[in-house]
């Protein structure tokens, strides 16, 4: 079961976005960004605020890539897959990553500081190969680079 | 006491390299040694292999220094680089350097000059000329300003923007809509996001006079997730254009009123695809629609919409300002004007460069490029993003134009182009296409949704040998079915990568003859 706190936050989500011209997105996106994830339970209140059914709503959130429905890390480590941070080596990073991690794509630490998960393409290609942390993006990283973010991240979840 | 003016930049990629770092040491040292300096966070010049690049004012010009290190910089102070002197990163005078020398820009007139929320700097720099223009023609007179430049589409498609104002124009209806399509989701595509982190105003400018030429009240900017940093200078010079009227009610004391408003996309790559943006902005799964209806005559909510990527519309302003005829002396033949061109992957110096048409592949990898990072052979290169065939070394002499591009079944598409060395394993890369598309098929047509999936595990046995004669027909056969019979380009053109790939480099598939 979900918490009355969570129901009740997007229950004020519904609240300021149901009118909007096309509401789901911006909903499922202050939703994810408030809670962390979508959580399943959310589908029924939305679904009655915004006139859909059910399997509508979580067809839309299954449909997009950003949206998660389970609880992610307290970071979220990106790893460009694409073809320009391929001609740079992409392939070793993602290795050395899921090494020094311990888990596969969309999957989070034990200690649940950092998920990680693929991304195709941050825009950054004049600086292959790239990697994206929370909102920072990182270019022509390398198994240093990677150390040093992930360090980052871990004494930030201490302090 | 004089004021140094140093200019560091704020643009992602920059960023990426540790541009906050060297910002914040320049700061701090400058601070230590009381020297007056005012620090202006311009955008980036698009020279990536030299940032963070810091540039000076001087009485020459501006001078720039770079790649600049936070450990750098008590050096630079030494050396009294904020009066322009020599250091050993200097690169003289920036305007100068041969890679801006050799450009045209047009839409990118701004972009590493100016700071990217300044209004001040922005109307000093030629900001809203064209707008002003705009506001004394009728619509007509804009559409046909747009149509007589030749402007094509540069999100990929090439279409003649200026014919599809006209059909928004022609369509009777109270309510229209301008959408600016900013999902750059093509690898080796970085030129919708420079122009919106470093110059946003000339975007919304464009979409000012969108909306004017068709009369169209509202836009949105459909923005991909992976774009923060964008997303908050949009917002930020969306506000600033509100408060100074050129945005809202009655714009600039006109009877024209705009809205405009950033839509934060989902990461969906199908969602560039401008039926599955409209589908996505309507609070829907990002579903490709049937054409016709053209989204020019039923769009948005039903409406007729103009759908334009950020390079369109971010060039709109200048060929009002300067006239259509300036824009078209640029380029050759059909492929009028100029194309923001983005080096990447694996190149000695990657970047943006904003040049007419017409320049050669080779000019750009090696004149610009200068080879590849690693300083092994350039083996191939990717025009167009994940759905552009890969070029060998003998096409390297193809003019960028959209036309010549076609006749080798390649495509010029949002510019972008990534350079592999001989390491690279085509095989791999085909069978990634082929993975790509099946991760991101919106699923609604049979060719793409399955055709993705079976094409992987054909590759595969190729590369285990199994019935490859065989197997390598059934592989063309399944890139015709796609090509043909999808819905969109997602599945319509995956086979262009994989099938250039087959034939350009059968040895990697574990093919022993060459396939023509």
């Amino acid at each position: 079961m979900l918490s009355e706190i969570k129901l009740q936050k997007i229950e004020e989500h519904l609240t300021v976005l149901k009118d909007k011209p096309g509401a789901l997105l911006p909903l499922m996106h202050a939703i994810q960004d408030d809670l962390g994830y979508i959580p399943e339970e959310s589908y029924e209140p939305i679904s009655k605020a915004l006139s859909l059914s059910v399997a509508e709503v979580h067809g839309f959130v299954t449909f997009y890539h950003h949206f998660r429905t389970k609880p992610s890390g307290k970071h979220i480590l990106q790893i460009c897959r694409a073809e320009s941070c391929q001609s740079m080596g992409s392939e070793n990073i993602e290795a050395y990553c899921k090494e020094k991690l311990g888990i596969d794509y969309h999957q989070t630490t034990e200690d649940k500081s950092i998920t990680l998960e693929p991304v195709y393409c941050l825009g950054n290609c004049a600086c292959s190969p790239a990697v994206m942390i929370d909102d920072d993006v990182i270019g022509r990283v390398n198994e240093d680079k990677i150390d040093d973010l992930i360090e980052k991240a871990k004494n930030n979840d201490n302090s | 006491m004089t004021t140094h003016k140093i200019y560091i930049p704020r643009d992602s990629s920059a960023l990426s390299l540790g541009a906050e770092e060297v910002f914040k040491a320049i700061k701090v040292e400058a601070s230590n040694r009381k020297i007056e300096i005012e620090i202006i966070r311009n955008g980036s010049r698009g020279l990536f292999w030299l940032e963070t690049m810091v540039e000076v004012e001087t009485a020459k010009g501006r001078v720039a220094y770079g790649p600049v290190n936070p450990s750098d910089v008590p050096s630079m102070f030494d050396e009294e680089f904020f009066l322009g002197k020599d250091h050993s990163l200097s690169l003289g005078i920036t305007s100068e350097i041969e890679w801006l020398k050799n450009q045209e820009r047009l839409t990118y007139a701004r972009v590493g000059i100016t700071d990217p929320v300044s209004l001040v700097d922005y109307e000093a720099h030629d900001g809203f000329k064209g707008l002003r223009k705009a506001l004394k023609l009728t619509n007509q007179e804009i559409v046909d300003e747009v149509t007589d430049s030749g402007l094509r589409g540069r999100g990929g498609a090439a279409f003649p923007t200026g014919i599809k104002w006209q059909t928004v124009l022609n369509a009777p209806s109270e309510k229209k809509y301008i959408v600016c399509n900013a999902d750059e989701g093509d690898s080796g595509t970085f030129s919708d996001r420079m122009i919106m982190e470093n110059d946003p105003f000339v975007l919304i400018e464009g979409m000012i006079i969108a909306g004017l030429a068709v009369g169209a009240d509202q836009g949105y900017i459909y923005l991909r997730s992976e774009y923060p940093h964008a997303q908050a200078i949009l917002n930020e010079a969306i506000s600033i254009a509100e408060k100074n009227g050129f945005l809202g009610k009655n714009i600039l004391d006109s009877e024209f009123s705009f809205k405009l408003e950033v839509t934060r996309a989902a990461g969906a790559y199908i969602c560039g695809e401008e039926t599955s943006l409209l589908e996505s902005l309507e609070g829907k799964r990002g579903l490709v629609r049937y054409k016709p209806p053209l989204p020019a005559i039923e769009g948005l909510y039903g409406k007729p919409t103009v759908v334009n990527n950020v390079i369109s519309l971010a060039t709109i302003p200048i060929i009002l300002d300067k006239g259509s005829k300036f824009y078209a002396d640029f380029g050759m033949g059909r492929s009028k004007g100029t194309l923001p061109i983005q080096l990447a992957g694996n190149l000695k110096q990657t970047g943006l460069i904003e040049k007419a048409f017409g320049i050669t592949l080779r000019e750009l990898l090696y004149d610009f490029g200068g080879g590849s990072a690693t300083g092994k052979n350039i083996k191939a290169v990717q025009v167009g993003g994940p759905l552009g065939a890969f070029l060998p070394e003998h096409q390297f002499d193809t003019p960028l134009d959209y036309e010549k591009f076609s006749e080798i079944n390649a495509v010029v598409g949002h510019g972008g182009i990534v350079a592999f060395d001989d390491s690279i394993d085509m095989s791999k890369l085909a069978r990634y296409s082929f993975e790509f598309c099946a991760i991101e098929s919106c699923g609604k047509c049979t060719p793409c949704r399955i055709g993705s999936t079976r094409g992987m595990e054909v590759i595969d046995k190729i590369k285990d040998g199994i019935d490859q004669e065989k197997n390598v027909e059934v592989l063309k056969d399944l890139g015709e079915t796609m090509v043909h019979g999808s819905l969109c380009a997602m599945g319509g053109m995956t086979p262009f990568p994989v099938i250039s790939a087959l034939n350009f480099f059968p040895k990697d598939f574990g093919l022993e003859k060459t396939e023509t």
